[in-house]
């Protein structure tokens, strides 16, 4: 059961030769540091703050730029603080939309208790409740939504990602482990500015 | 299931009360009648180019809502609570649209940590709040939000403007629009329970 997928080859795959076209938002905590490792660029737009907000982040610039592919790749923790996103995005159903949530179990940014989607039944420390993400977008309505826990399902999963008709939702079973520090710039108004230059060529 | 049938025949009755207003001493011009400041709301978000309008659900705002859903320029997207309309916002500017956030006063509490997106980013946000728990309100359990919901937004900075009379909505939301999209900068409407009348259950 225990996880194989390593988070930052998955962040580097998911923008594998990665275009004008592909517009990225990560969740704050490992998922921007992973951005940055796998080569921070201007149509990233890595969050900072506002735990629970990517996904919302994800489908107002999936409305705005319909011709554009925006992928959302985010942390079990932030993606559970945010769960309601679920049932907003699949209100919408942009086919555009895609959600990588990289599930390691845990908050690994703040001390690294065990999530909800830790299994249960771990005793008192480590137990989460078992929650499954993809079973959760599903219920709310995204009916593509599956769990990735090997390796060799990696690459079609961030295709999917990449080009399948959205909304989806792939949750990656990845190994929690702590990894050297990566980091994009912090300044939020020059990321967001960054951001509007690049793809509307006027911040 | 009956429970629930009858808990929204219920919120349905209640939403038809909230039309009603409590007497109204603040002039005796019959201004009220007049202006229709719901539609001059709708005409401001068209006139400002607003392109994504984050709702939740909210009995004040219902007209204003079912006109954002119909329209075709606009993409009404309802929300499970007012926090995701921070972030969708965000998304909306990242891509190049405007849109406004519609909500109650008791929401504002849920967006307190969400507005730091707003700041640190120094996004355009437009929030037109109907208010509750203030004048004349019938939910005790309302007032705690209602009466804290101007400090809150300032804490946050968020600039916010209140309309308590019909006359006042027109060049607030003009006002609003032009600060948040132009500054960036973010601003609150606040519609006060005066202007929109306050929320009875048929009690009295």
């Amino acid at each position: 059961m225990s996880a194989s997928i390593h988070r930052r080859p998955l962040m580097a795959e998911i923008l594998r030769n990665a275009g004008p076209d592909l517009l990225l938002v990560t969740g704050l905590g490992q998922t921007c540091y992973d951005s940055a490792a796998a080569g921070d660029r201007d149509l990233t737009f890595p969050m900072w703050g506002g735990m629970g907000a990517a996904a919302m982040v994800g489908l107002g610039l999936a409305l705005a730029q319909p011709a554009k592919r925006v992928i959302v790749a985010t942390g079990d923790g932030e993606m559970l603080m945010g769960m309601g996103s679920f049932a907003s995005i699949a209100a919408k159903a942009p086919r555009n939309l895609a959600i990588a949530v990289f599930d390691n179990e845990h908050y690994g940014e703040t001390g690294n208790q065990s999530t909800h989607t830790a299994p249960s039944g771990q005793g008192p420390v480590r137990s989460g409740a078992g929650t499954d993400l993809a079973a959760v977008a599903r219920a709310c309505g995204i009916t593509d939504a599956a769990t990735i826990r090997n390796e060799a399902d990696v690459a079609a999963a961030v295709q999917a990602c990449r080009a399948a008709a959205g909304p989806l939702v792939r949750v990656f079973k990845v190994v929690n482990e702590k990894l050297p520090l990566a980091m994009p710039p912090r300044d939020g108004a020059l990321l967001k500015d960054r951001f509007r230059k690049a793809l509307l060529g006027a911040a | 299931m009956n429970s629930r049938c009858a808990g929204l025949r219920w919120k349905q009755a209640v939403a038809a009360d909230i039309v009603r207003r409590l007497p109204d001493t603040s002039d005796g011009q019959g201004m009220t009648a007049e202006i229709d400041w719901r539609s001059q709301i709708f005409e401001a978000l068209q006139r400002h180019d607003v392109r994504q309008v984050a709702y939740v659900p909210d009995a004040g705002h219902a007209w204003l809502i079912e006109q954002c859903q119909s329209s075709n320029a606009m993409q009404a997207v309802m929300l499970t609570t007012e926090e995701e309309g921070i972030a969708l916002l965000a998304g909306a500017w990242l891509g190049g649209q405007r849109g406004v956030l519609l909500m109650q006063s008791s929401g504002v509490g849920n967006t307190i940590n969400m507005l730091s997106l707003a700041r640190s980013c120094r996004l355009p946000l437009v929030l037109v709040i109907t208010m509750r728990g203030e004048w004349g309100e019938f939910n005790p359990w309302q007032y705690p939000m209602g009466q804290a919901t101007p400090e809150v937004l300032e804490a946050m900075g968020v600039f916010n403007y209140s309309c308590e009379r019909p006359e006042d909505v027109a060049p607030t939301m003009e006002a609003a629009c032009r600060m948040a999209f132009a500054g960036p900068s973010a601003v609150a409407v606040l519609l006060r329970q005066r202007l929109i009348g306050t929320k009875t259950f048929a009690v009295e």
